[in-house]
Formats: structure tokens, sequence, C-alpha cells
């Protein structure tokens, strides 16, 4: 192809290029085959295996016209939105408060971001028995006497998702947390000096000159919990399976029960390909705000 | 076949330590039995099969069938196959088998006969597709049943009802001692389940098969249908307090007599057993809800994935003979509390529940359950819409039964 014009643009960094080749090729059959192959049979009526029998778009209607389904866009919906602004608000928070040179930060920074270290499911469980009404939290302040307290998010259909939220945040927001604290010991003491030489009050130097400096940080904090929320599965699973009725169930946990369970892949699939398309319609303008046009900053 | 004899032959010679009088072969066996009671059920199975000269590798899988058969079915779609694995007969293994990936049993079923020592009939029916048969029915499980705690009737002052009405109107009397009516898991296999148990008894049989069999739609929106839904109301309003998920918690409840009673299978006789009450004493079982006496064909039977080695292929056959011989089923099923698939095998230690289920059997009330009649896809529609139904008071009857049709319509 580019026989003499260019040499040296392919061949640089060649050792670099030939070994990044098996990372290359992961990532274009597992990810990209992957999800090609999926939405390809998202338009079949597979059942227990795929089969190439093209139903067009059946899979879709029936999925959209799934009262379970529905329910569970509305849960991610209410879910995402919520944790994405309690995590970076209380994290943030956190972050600004340990930040003004306390005694024992590294005890209080250890504290927070212990719940990290737990998986999903026993952050679930953890939560499960705190909220349930007989042995957790309820439980504990009637018997200090205060016979009419009623706290049972996990037994009410309508608040569920709110007691799946409260595990979520113990367990996100400490990570959130340590990132921020770094984001803050990035900025240059200087500039608070300057800030506090004009007679800027903090709040204001935290609103307009550290957080916009801190964009990176919340980007990369955003893509965390952006994720995070996409594929919350194991959390809902550990702490309510989905219940009461199908009051918490979250795309992830349809697409794995109809896939395996139901035994319909084109099911699974398609609904799967719902949940890459929303994806997709949240990174790619981000993306090239981002990283195309011209560069920014 | 002659080569794989004479490699077999040679493998003899030269492995001298192996050369027992018959060639031992190991057969893994994957099923979903680990609680207590089905452990030593099928430890019986594992006895049985080891004393004909070959060797039961247990690959039991903890969780229940819901999360046994995505693995089982990975490894033999994956081409990792195990010698036998458990199924509940009917529809679950229908793909497999019509993508070849199990083995045709109907020769050996033809020479040992199983067309005349299975009983009844239908078990077999699960186990056939195309007029062949691919596999080997271990007992019968029928869902039909009522579990009534008479301490907590007793409590409430009421006399334990004979059949699902008058329990409906003892319901008032339970709940005024603190008791809950009717416990209902959470999990969702349990509010459909009962759901189809009240079908069956105030619906009727033929109702059922219409709905199910016939996936008539127009009759599931249909007045006799509405009845029945009409009950599944009252039941979720008896059961409305229970904040258990697993079937086995609610039995507990009952056992406790913290709760009236269960529509469960007959699986839950293992939890009463064990807790050492007496059927007629400490509980009252009602089959069909006292309403319509009928065992559905429902159970376990074993699949045997079609593989290369001919020596295990052998083994399969073995083990096919063991899991059906009069002994081994009578064994088995004891321990199990389910009932045997042969009619000519004697349950004399059987509790009284037991005995009940077996009348029924002789009589020849039987019906072919869920299992055989819908795809795995229909029966999860059915879960979720009921698991919302009971989880859900505000959910109106007539909503329900719109959207039971419409399962019903798009069911296959």
């Amino acid at each position: 192809m580019s026989k003499s014009e260019r040499p040296n643009q392919l061949f640089r960094n060649l050792n670099a290029k030939v070994a990044s080749i098996p990372m290359i090729l992961t990532a274009l059959v597992i990810f990209v085959g992957g999800s090609a192959w999926t939405v390809l049979y998202s338009f079949t009526n597979s059942k227990l295996l795929p089969r190439l029998n093209f139903v067009g778009l059946d899979q879709y209607y029936r999925l959209w016209s799934t009262p379970r389904w529905l329910i569970s866009i509305e849960n991610l919906l209410v879910y995402g939105v919520l944790s994405l602004v309690f995590s970076l608000v209380i994290g943030f928070m956190l972050a600004a408060l340990l930040d003004q040179k306390i005694r024992f930060e590294d005890t209080f920074r250890t504290i927070f971001l212990y719940p990290f270290a737990l998986s999903f499911i026993v952050t679930g469980l953890v939560w499960q028995w705190l909220l349930n009404p007989e042995f957790g939290i309820q439980g504990v302040v009637r018997g200090l006497g205060w016979e009419s307290f009623n706290f049972d998010p996990l037994y009410n259909s309508s608040i569920v998702i709110y007691g799946i939220l409260i595990a979520a945040l113990w367990q996100g927001t400490g990570l959130i947390m340590c990132l921020m604290l770094a984001g803050l010991r990035g900025i240059d003491e200087d500039i608070w000096k300057a800030a506090r030489v004009d007679g800027i009050p903090m709040w204001k130097t935290y609103l307009f000159i550290i957080i916009p400096m801190m964009r990176p940080v919340f980007i990369t904090a955003l893509v965390i919990i952006a994720a995070g929320i996409v594929k919350v599965y194991d959390l809902v699973v550990a702490q309510t399976s989905g219940g009461p009725g199908i009051a918490s169930e979250v795309p992830a946990k349809y697409v794995y029960d109809y896939m395996f369970f139901a035994q319909n892949l084109g099911q699974g699939f398609a609904a799967s390909t719902m949940m890459l398309l929303s994806v997709v319609v949240v990174i790619v303008p981000w993306a090239y705000l981002e990283f195309g046009g011209k560069k920014r900053v | 076949m002659r080569y794989q004899f004479l490699t077999a032959a040679l493998a003899v010679t030269t492995a001298l330590p192996f050369a027992g009088p018959a060639a031992a072969t190991d057969l893994e066996v994957t099923h979903w039995w680990t609680s207590g009671g089905e452990a030593a059920a099928v430890a019986e199975f594992a006895k049985a099969f080891d004393a004909t000269g070959n060797h039961w590798i247990d690959g039991a899988i903890a969780g229940s069938g819901g999360t046994a058969r995505p693995i089982m079915i990975s490894r033999i779609t994956g081409g990792d196959p195990m010698g036998a694995t458990q199924f509940n007969h009917g529809r679950q293994a229908e793909e497999l088998v019509q993508a070849g990936l199990m083995r045709d049993l109907t020769d050996l079923a033809t020479r040992d006969k199983w067309t005349e020592i299975v009983q009844p009939k239908s078990l077999l029916d699960g186990c056939t597709l195309d007029g062949k048969i691919y596999c080997v029915p271990v007992n019968i499980h029928s869902w039909q049943w009522l579990w009534l705690s008479n301490a907590a009737f007793e409590k409430a002052g009421v006399p334990v009802p004979k059949n699902w009405n008058e329990y409906v109107a003892a319901a008032p009397a339970l709940e005024k001692a603190g008791i809950i009516p009717l416990a209902v898991g959470g999990q969702p296999w349990q509010s459909s389940g009962a759901f189809d148990v009240l079908l069956t008894a105030v619906g009727g049989t033929d109702t059922f098969l219409k709905v199910y069999r016939d996936k008539d739609a127009e009759f599931a929106a249909g007045p006799e249908v509405a009845k029945v839904f009409k009950a599944a109301d009252d039941a979720r309003k008896m059961a409305k307090n229970t904040n258990v998920q697993d079937w086995n918690q609610a039995t507990n409840l009952v056992i406790a007599g913290k709760a009236g009673g269960q529509i469960m299978g007959d699986w839950a006789q293992g939890e009463f057993q064990v807790a050492g009450q007496t059927a007629g004493k400490d509980y009252t079982c009602l089959p069909g809800l006292g309403l319509n006496e009928v065992i559905a064909t429902g159970g376990d039977a074993f699949y045997f994935p079609l593989l290369q080695d001919a020596e295990k292929s052998k083994a399969q056959e073995a083990l096919a003979e063991t899991l059906l011989d009069p002994k081994t089923q009578v064994a088995f099923n004891l321990k199990k509390g389910s009932l045997p698939v042969r009619g000519d095998v004697d349950l004399e230690a059987a509790n009284d529940c037991m005995k009940k289920g077996l009348d029924i059997l002789a009589k020849g009330s039987v019906m072919p359950w869920t299992d055989q009649l819908l795809s795995q896809d229909t029966q999860k529609q059915k879960e979720d819409l009921f698991s919302e139904f009971f989880a859900k008071p505000d959910m109106t009857v007539e909503e329900a039964q719109k959207r039971f049709a419409d399962i019903v319509a798009s069911a296959d």
C-alpha cells in the first residue's frame, strides 16, 4: 500500500505495535465481534441454542411491551441519576472535609474506603440484613421504644430501589472520595493563597476555581460511576432478587434471566442490545466532545 | 466396536492393577439434589450403581434447578458432556434432544419393556420426542398439595379445613390470632406454581388443560379462569404478610405454627419429616386443595448425553437399568418423599400423605404438568406476572387476567 511515501509512519515503534497485536485482536474479536454477533442474533428467534432464523424486530416489540422490562428501565433511570448525583456530591464533600488538614485523616480515609473492598454480593447481604424490618434498623429503633418507627424499603414495592441505592452509595462513595482527594491534593497551594489574598470565600473558591480545575478527575469519576450503573446486577440479586414481585428488577438481570432461565437467547440478546445502545447514546457524544474536534482546555 | 474391545483388552493387559473382574467405568452424574433428604436419596442411586461394577462420580450442583440447568446445558453444548444428568422430564431438554446431543434410549427401552413397567404411562410421554425415548423417569413429584398446620388452627379456634373454600373462610380467624393465613415465599416460581395449583383445583383439570395444553387465549380471558383469579386474589390477601424468600422457610412457618398453611409440592413433606412431625397429627395434607384430587406427572428424570466413548456408553445403559430397578426405586423414593415410577413396587414404609398420593395414582387420576406443556420461556413470563401480582396489592384481578391471556396467546 503506502510503499515509500511515509514508511516511517507505519514502522515507527514497531516493537510496541507488534506487542499490542494480541490486545488489538482480543478487542476486535471478543468485544466488537461478540457485540456484532449478539446484535445479529437478536433478530432471530433463537431459543436454547443460537439459530439463524430471522424474525425481524419481533424480539424488540416483545421486549418493549413486557412490563418487567419497562420497570427495569425505570429503575435504572432512578438508580442511575440518583447514584450519579449523590456519589459525586457526597464523594466531593467528604474529600473536601478530609482536605481541611484534620487529625487522623488516614483513619477516616480508611474507614470511608473500606466498603469498597467488599464485593457487591457481600454489600447486598449486609444491607439486606440492615434493612430487614425484624432484625435491622427498624427492629433496633423499635427496641429503643419508638414503636411506630417504619423503615423497611426492601419490602415496599414503591421505594425498594432506594434501599438498593443506599447500599450502592455506601459501597461506592469511598472510592470517589479518594479520587477527589487526589484531585484536591493536585491543586497548587499557591492558588489557595491567591484566592485568600483576593478575599474570595472558601465555598466560592471551591465552586468556581477548584472544581473547574479538577475536570479530569470528575470525568474519571463519572466514567467509573456510569459503568457501575449500567451493569448493576449482583447488588440486586443479593439484596432483593428483584423483589418484592418484580419491583427492583434491572436490565442486566432481565438479560441473564431470559438467556439462561427462560432459555430464550433471542429475547436476552435483544435486551442486551438495548443496553449497548443506551451506553453508545451516552458515550458517543461525550467522546466526540472530549476527543474529537478541536482540542480544548 | 471391535477396535474398541481390542484396545480395551490391550489396556487391561498393560495396566494390570486395573484388571478387575469387571472394568470399572467412571460416570459423572450431575443433579441438583443437595438438601439433606435429597442427598440421602441420591446416595441410594450411587450405591446401586457402584454395585454394578461401575463408579458413580457425583456432580451435585448447589442452588436449585434454575441455577443448575444453565450449567448443565452449557457443559453439554460446550462439548464437555457428563455421563448422565438430571432434568425435569418434559420440555427442559427439548432443544438439546432436537440438536442431537442426547442419546436415544429407544432400543434399551424396548429391550427392558419400559412401556410396561413405567406407571402411569404418561410419564414416558415426557421423555418421548418424535416416537423416540430420551430419558429415564425416576420419580413423580406433584405440586397439588395444601399443607396445613393443625396447631395454628387450634390456636385460632377453628377446625382444620377440609378444602380450599373452608380454608379461605377460616382466614380471618387465623389473622385475628396473629397467624399468617397462607405462606407464599418470595421466589417467583412459588407464586406461579401456587396459581397453577389453584387453576387445577378451583378451575378443574379440563380448564387447566384448555389453558396450558390447547393454549386457548380466549378461554384464558373468560369467566372460568376469572374464578381462578378470584381465588388467587384471596390467596394474595392471605399471603400478604409472608416476609420470607425460600420455599422451605415458608414451610418452616407452617411447621412452627406461625402460618396456617402453604400450597407447595410434595417435596415439602421432607421438611415436616425432618422436623419430626406426623401427618394427620401435627399437620394435614390436602391433595388438589381438597377440591380436585389429581396428581400431576411431573418429576425428575435422567438424560444421557451422546458420548463417543464405548465404555462409558455401556456404563450409561447400566445406569439406566439401575435407576428403574425395583429395589433402587423403593430406596430412593422413600428418602426423597416422592412416588415411584413403577406400579409394581411396595412402599410399606410410606407415610399417610404419600399413601394418599399412591391411592390417587392407583385410581389413575393423573394429568400432565406445566413442565411438559409449556416452554421455559412461557414459564418465566408466568413467573414474572405472578410474582408481581402477589407482591403488588394494587394490581387488579382484571389486569392480571388480561396479561395472563396475553402470555397464553404467545405461549409455545
